[in-house]
């Protein structure tokens, strides 16, 4: 990055009201965004015994008693795929979205000692959380590649639609978390509604059970939460189960978007007064 | 004529202090109040710094000197780009390199190898600079045999070396140092001043904040005097340095400290006043060469210390040290004060009498227990003044040189006779 080498004027000013984005700023310092996640990543498993796996764990257990209570003894309908796999697809970017959302919204207030001592764009650290669940979430993945193998389960020619659906379970994430974040760094209520929130999101997104049973005149509002579009296009895309993405998908997406923008906005206004208050 | 590195314009700083927003409020807290205005009391606003200018040319060594609590922590941070300003601006040719904070952002988890990448980024360096200067940066720390265990084995002062060596070595325009001498060893200190005076001859901007009077008058050339948030004046190190010590602290011969100037990092010891008595036993501003005078500490102990010694530096005007003393340097006070209970305390000591020369005298105070922990430190607690009347020598009109002015015991012998002798007779 040569442009660091010489000689920037920068001129600090009070800022009023709605700030820019500076997205510039956050260029210059990409590779910091790489180092907070290369550190999270490294620390994440040292001195546990059980390590990466950890990262498999979590989405397996969760689906073995999704698979004996709402499966087996609750007979949950699972659009015609055995329900483990039915669910897992579903818990693989669940825990992705859920991990995401929790460390980024905690990593301002983790990082009190830095920003309070250092200038970098503060965007980095909510981003650079959100970035290190990917490996958890590559090698989770791992084990569903197994579970298709194990029932004899093709994956439809829409694969690719992975990629793009991955992204809007981060964006999603990231745009809650730029919210709650910078709210957390004034009012620490935020870190006690976190679990909860995470939980009733759960519920509210078709992981134990098929968004199918949703009556159809709710669907539209079924569809603002983004994770209903990233979950069902998992399932279409893998398993070959429901209509694939539509209005449904779009949905989830202008809403992730939104939540975003705003999100960026906020994260910025509330951005000078971090280093005070956190 | 050299460009401006940094120009400062009417700054200005302003921090709310009791108002809920400080103290984490609580949604509830919020609503249970109505989501009403808080009426902003003027006396519930403290302007950290206020109407504050000058400019620093490129390639310049400026000091900023004054007490805790003066404003020069938050003007750093302005500059750093840490925290806002409230009003006013500042322009910064080139990047700015702080070091407000060594090892800021190291993880215990990770190596020394490790941590000096992480360290560097957070610091704004690139991955390429730091790879090309990790050597360097392991030499100066000397850590290489440590350098792929965790940081959290290490000791503090290893931990401190590599911390400072990774700052040290960002190469940044404008370098802004705080206080980062006070840490490290007698030869590691070296080192880091050694470090900052190349720093300043390769034409580097440097600001240099510090306690310390000696290194300011050794590194700057300029200094800025900084006090409850205004600037006071800046002028050349010599005369700044004089005007703070001669204005900011003469309180008539005694020191009281205000519960702002106490950083909470000092409890349990809690400092109340430092005193200079003259031989009647009365708070003096002035007191005379020829007559022992008495120095006391008056401080309070909110929990018992083990191994704690008060003590005082006494320093001229120009931050030299004279010396240095505590109050259990006689083994025997040592032995019977190992443990000092919570409670009011003085330590006293006194100077004999026909010990300094005329001038100004700066009192320092340490309170500290041996390679564990300094509780307190104040490098320039008092002033006070040596009056010379009827002290040796005084037949003559003139100014003599050094510190101290003792009586010493001469004999004038005649040798033409041939009786010399030498030793003792």
């Amino acid at each position: 990055m040569s442009s660091l080498n010489e000689p920037r004027t920068i001129v600090i000013k009070p800022s009023t009201g709605w700030t820019a984005l500076n997205l510039k700023d956050l260029w210059n310092y990409r590779e910091l965004i790489y180092f907070f996640t290369w550190r999270d990543l490294k620390v994440r498993y040292k001195q546990t015994v059980l390590g990466a796996s950890w990262a498999i764990l979590q989405p397996v257990l969760t689906m073995v008693v999704f698979s004996i209570f709402f499966g087996g003894l609750a007979q949950v309908p699972s659009d015609g795929v055995p329900y483990p796999i039915f669910s897992y697809t579903a818990l693989l970017p669940w825990t992705l979205f859920s991990k995401a959302l929790q460390d980024a919204s905690r990593s301002l207030v983790s990082s009190a000692n830095i920003i309070s001592k250092v200038y970098f764009p503060r965007l980095i650290l909510p981003l650079s959380s959100t970035l290190a669940g990917l490996v958890d979430f590559a090698i989770a993945f791992v084990v569903l590649l197994l579970m298709m193998v194990f029932y004899g389960i093709h994956p439809t020619a829409n694969l690719w639609l992975l990629l793009p659906l991955i992204l809007l379970a981060l964006l999603t994430a990231i745009g809650v978390s730029l919210w709650l974040s910078a709210l957390n760094v004034m009012y620490r209520d935020v870190g006690h509604m976190l679990p909860f929130l995470t939980q009733f999101w759960m519920y509210i997104t078709p992981i134990a059970y098929s968004s199918s049973i949703v009556p159809e005149e709710w669907r539209f509002v079924y569809a603002l939460n983004p994770l209903t579009g990233v979950v069902e296009g998992f399932r279409w895309a893998l398993l070959g189960t429901g209509d694939g993405p539509g209005i449904t998908l779009l949905i989830s997406s202008c809403i992730s978007i939104l939540i975003t923008i705003t999100g960026l906005f906020y994260f910025r206004r509330m951005e000078r007064k971090f280093a005070d208050l956190v | 004529m050299s460009r401006t590195a940094i120009r400062v314009e009417q700054l200005g700083k302003k921090y709310n202090i009791g108002l809920p927003v400080v103290k984490y409020p609580t949604l509830r807290d919020q609503i249970s109040e109505g989501f009403k205005r808080h009426e902003k009391a003027e006396n519930s606003f403290i302007w950290a710094l206020k109407d504050v200018s000058f400019d620093v040319n490129e390639g310049q060594v400026l000091g900023v000197i004054g007490r805790n609590g003066a404003g020069k922590s938050t003007l750093l941070k302005i500059l750093s780009r840490v925290t806002e300003p409230t009003e006013g601006s500042v322009e910064i040719r080139g990047r700015v390199g702080s070091l407000l904070e060594v090892g800021t952002g190291f993880h215990p988890e990770l190596t020394g190898r490790e941590n000096i990448f992480l360290n560097g980024a957070i610091l704004g360096m690139q991955r390429e600079e730091i790879q090309n200067k990790f050597d360097e940066i392991v030499s100066f720390a000397e850590v290489e045999k440590f350098i792929d265990t965790p940081v959290k084995r290490y000791s503090s002062g290893m931990y401190l070396r590599l911390a400072f060596a990774v700052a040290a070595h960002l190469e940044p325009e404008i370098l802004v140092v705080d206080e980062v001498l006070a840490v490290g060893d007698a030869e590691f200190q070296k080192k880091c001043l050694g470090k900052m005076s190349d720093v300043a001859q390769q034409g580097r901007t440097v600001l240099f904040v510090s306690h310390n009077m000696s290194a300011i008058l050794r590194l700057t050339q300029e200094t800025l005097v900084i006090d409850h948030g205004k600037m006071l004046m800046r002028g050349p190190t010599t005369e700044a340095v004089d005007f703070y010590l001669s204005e900011g602290l003469t309180q008539e011969g005694q020191k009281i400290w205000r519960e702002d100037e106490i950083a909470s990092a000092s409890k349990p010891f809690h400092p109340v006043a430092v005193r200079v008595l003259d031989k009647q036993g009365h708070v003096a501003e002035t007191v005379r060469s020829t007559e022992p005078c008495t120095i006391e500490i008056e401080y309070k102990l909110e929990k018992s210390i083990k191994g704690l010694r008060v003590g005082i530096y006494l320093l001229t005007t120009r931050g030299e040290f004279i010396f240095t003393s505590f109050d259990t340097d006689d083994i025997k006070q040592y032995e019977n004060n190992t443990v000092r209970k919570a409670g009011n305390y003085i330590s006293r000591c006194e100077i004999p009498a026909n010990l300094l020369n005329e001038g100004r005298y700066v009192i320092g105070i340490n309170a500290s227990t041996y390679l564990i922990k300094r509780y307190f430190q104040d490098d320039q607690a008092l002033l006070f003044n040596v009056d010379p009347s009827g002290a040796p020598g005084m037949q003559w009109v003139e100014t003599r040189l050094g510190p101290i002015r003792p009586a010493l015991k001469w004999r004038i012998e005649n040798y033409e006779s041939g009786d010399l002798q030498h030793g003792t007779k």
